[in-house]
């Protein structure tokens, strides 16, 4: 339908007549639109008059628009009189009149961005302090977390073994086979790259040396962590923002509960008791990965990979790895309770707050895996 | 009430839907008229909602035609079933509003994805839309989080109105609502079905939604519709629950109150 069929002008000497013919709906609501803002608010201050008695269709949509000009051309002082509006299209048209807002908002806010330099430094300086203050809550969050763990201790009874072991089940237990399939393949892929390389100067022997080192000191414990950071960090922040969304976690407060000992402590006891034995599986799944490699790939045979394991490490960097765990748990746990309790009640701010969990708490364990490795050469370890 | 000879709005036959081993809407069949409000009642989990999702087609069923303004769904193309659902607002239960969108966002959403229409008039229909609901100006601009109960209603009502529908399908609307904002909500409903020209299809539990509001009520028993007429009719139903339901304790208050004091 074109312009000229839903709305004609015509100027008479008694002022100027509007003739409204058709849908005036949301369908042709674009065509009236154009058609109202482009005429021009004449010089002639005479009456106008609106018949809309060809309209044979109307809404909010075609209501609004009615307004909108009559109301533009009362403030250039121009009244316009609508006549022969059905009589049941005529409430529509009373109800948006009752309701014209002044000034509307548009709908898209303008996120105009700060220019250049100002913007730039405004922005690093927001993130440090995003920064500090996630440190802080993850400091606030150790603390409660000692605290409940202080009260478990002086009255063992309180303690949630019940949610303890439902947590170990899902973080531990059904975490078993990707971890020992992810690690397997870890200790395959070290022990077919060692091979290729060394053989080049005939160090093959030295694989051994190499795999077991790393597995047991570093990659084993690193490995298991990222994945549970993935795989539990994420579960756990996503389970306690919806809580949060939800208002349980306030329902929990109002009947006398802390939170922290109801939900978090039980979750974080199952992570520090599930990540050492989950990295204790990964690396012997990844030393098997590496014999079967030797065997198959390097032609060694697994008497002798067993032989030069024996030689190769000894129970200090068994330790080394195992001392890791646990902290690498609690840094987990932490992260994650604590940004499941930062969401607030968007969707999407569960969403963010679940991507913020597993990328810090990864970030905090390489960190973490970094000054341990500091601190054991320092002493000797 | 219109011309009763007309075709029904809605129309359902044998309708049966199930969870499982359990039948919960047994060969159910009704008709809702244009330009009426169907006050829509039944014991907790006796269905109601369950219905309309089923004829929004959120549930799936197992036998049975439903028709909207004469198109049966099943048999409708992907063209027909959006037209279909550009003619009808959902207000549901809860709300259901997008939590990461403001409340006018909510309201312009749909408009957007079905209208071609220019952003400016876009957001004063949709401010026009909240206002006529009586949310106030300052309330636009709010996330769901940040609005109270009754006015997140409100907004979901604006929601369900965006696109000038033919028929409104409300879930509950005045339940967890205080009973002065219930009843400027029903009063709401009201006009905006006289000054729209809609056809209201209103599940609810408030008796005196059903005293205020509905021309006509059907009461849900036993997955089928067991009555169904206006108020006076529902008050010499013989059915026991009907009974109990219209002449039970808070309904014979009401009434007593209602005779003493007409509104």
């Amino acid at each position: 339908m074109t312009t000229a069929a839903l709305l004609e002008v015509v100027e008479t000497s008694g002022g100027r007549q509007l003739f409204a013919y058709g849908a005036w709906t949301a369908l042709h609501a674009r065509q009236i639109d154009v058609a109202i803002d482009a005429m021009d608010g004449a010089a002639t201050s005479l009456p106008a008059t609106l018949d809309m008695s060809g309209v044979d269709a109307f809404d909010t949509y075609g209501a609004w628009l009615v307004e909108r000009l009559s109301s533009r051309w009362l403030d250039e002082h121009r009244p316009l009189q609508v006549v022969g509006l059905r009589n049941n299209f005529e409430g529509l048209l009373g109800a948006v009149h009752r309701v014209r807002s002044d000034s509307p908002v548009a709908v898209t806010s303008d996120k105009s961005l700060g220019s250049t330099l100002a913007g730039g430094v405004g922005a690093i300086e927001q993130a440090l302090s995003a920064a500090g203050r996630d440190l802080a809550g993850l400091i606030n969050m150790l603390g409660a977390v000692v605290q409940s763990l202080g009260q478990v201790v002086s009255r063992p009874r309180t303690f949630r073994l019940t949610s303890a072991v439902h947590h170990l089940d899902r973080v531990g237990w059904q975490a078993v086979p990707i971890i020992l399939l992810i690690t397997f393949l870890i200790g395959c892929i070290i022990a077919q790259q060692g091979f290729f390389h060394f053989r080049k100067f005939g160090a093959d022997e030295y694989v051994v040396d190499m795999v077991g080192i790393l597995v047991l000191r570093e990659i084993g414990v690193l490995i298991v962590a990222i994945m549970v950071a993935g795989r539990s960090g994420s579960a756990y922040t996503a389970e306690l923002g919806a809580m949060k969304m939800r208002e349980e976690i306030d329902a929990l407060g109002t009947m006398g509960l802390d939170p922290v000992a109801v939900l978090i402590l039980p979750r974080i006891v199952a992570l520090l008791v599930a990540l050492p034995v989950l990295a204790f599986l990964g690396s012997l799944a990844a030393l098997y990965g590496g014999g079967l490699v030797a065997w198959l790939y390097g032609g060694m045979s697994p008497e002798i990979y067993i032989a030069r394991l024996k030689e190769a490490i000894s129970l200090t960097h068994f330790k080394v790895g195992m001392i890791k765990a646990p902290f690498m748990a609690l840094v987990i746990g932490l992260v994650a309770c604590t940004e499941g309790f930062k969401v607030k009640g968007s969707a999407e701010s569960l969403g963010l707050k679940t991507t913020a969990s597993v990328v810090q708490s990864i970030f905090l364990v390489i960190i973490l895996d970094g000054l341990f490795a500091v601190f054991f050469a320092a002493i000797g370890m | 009430m219109t011309d009763q000879t007309q075709q029904p709005v809605i129309s359902v036959r044998d309708l049966v839907v199930g969870f499982g081993s359990r039948i919960v809407l047994d060969h159910l069949s009704l008709d809702v008229r244009r330009g009426e409000i169907l006050g829509f009642v039944g014991g907790s989990g006796s269905g109601k909602s369950v219905l309309l999702r089923a004829i929004v087609g959120l549930l799936p069923k197992r036998a049975g035609t439903i028709a909207i303004g004469g198109i049966d769904l099943d048999s409708a193309g992907e063209v027909s079933r959006r037209d279909v659902a550009s003619r009808w607002g959902v207000l549901f239960q809860q709300g259901a509003l997008f939590s990461s969108l403001t409340a006018i966002e909510n309201v312009a959403f749909a408009m957007r994805e079905h209208l071609d229409i220019s952003e400016r008039l876009m957001a004063e229909v949709a401010m026009a839309k909240l206002a006529m609901v009586g949310l106030h100006r300052g309330d636009a601009m709010k996330f769901p989080s940040e609005l109270s109960g009754g006015m997140t209603k409100r907004v979901a009502l604006a929601r369900a109105l965006a696109l000038d529908p033919e028929i409104l399908f409300l879930d509950e609307p005045t339940s967890g609502l205080d009973p002065i904002s219930a009843g400027d909500f029903d009063a709401l409903i009201r006009t905006l079905q006289q000054t729209l020209g809609l056809t209201v299809f209103m599940v609810t539990h408030d008796l005196e939604s059903l005293y205020a509001v509905c021309d006509r009520i059907a009461v849900l028993a036993d997955g089928s519709i067991v009555a169904i007429g206006p108020m006076s009719e529902m008050q010499r139903s013989d059915h026991p629950w009907v009974k109990a339901y219209f002449r039970g304790r808070r309904a014979t208050l009401l009434e007593q109150r209602n005779a003493t004091a007409p509104a």
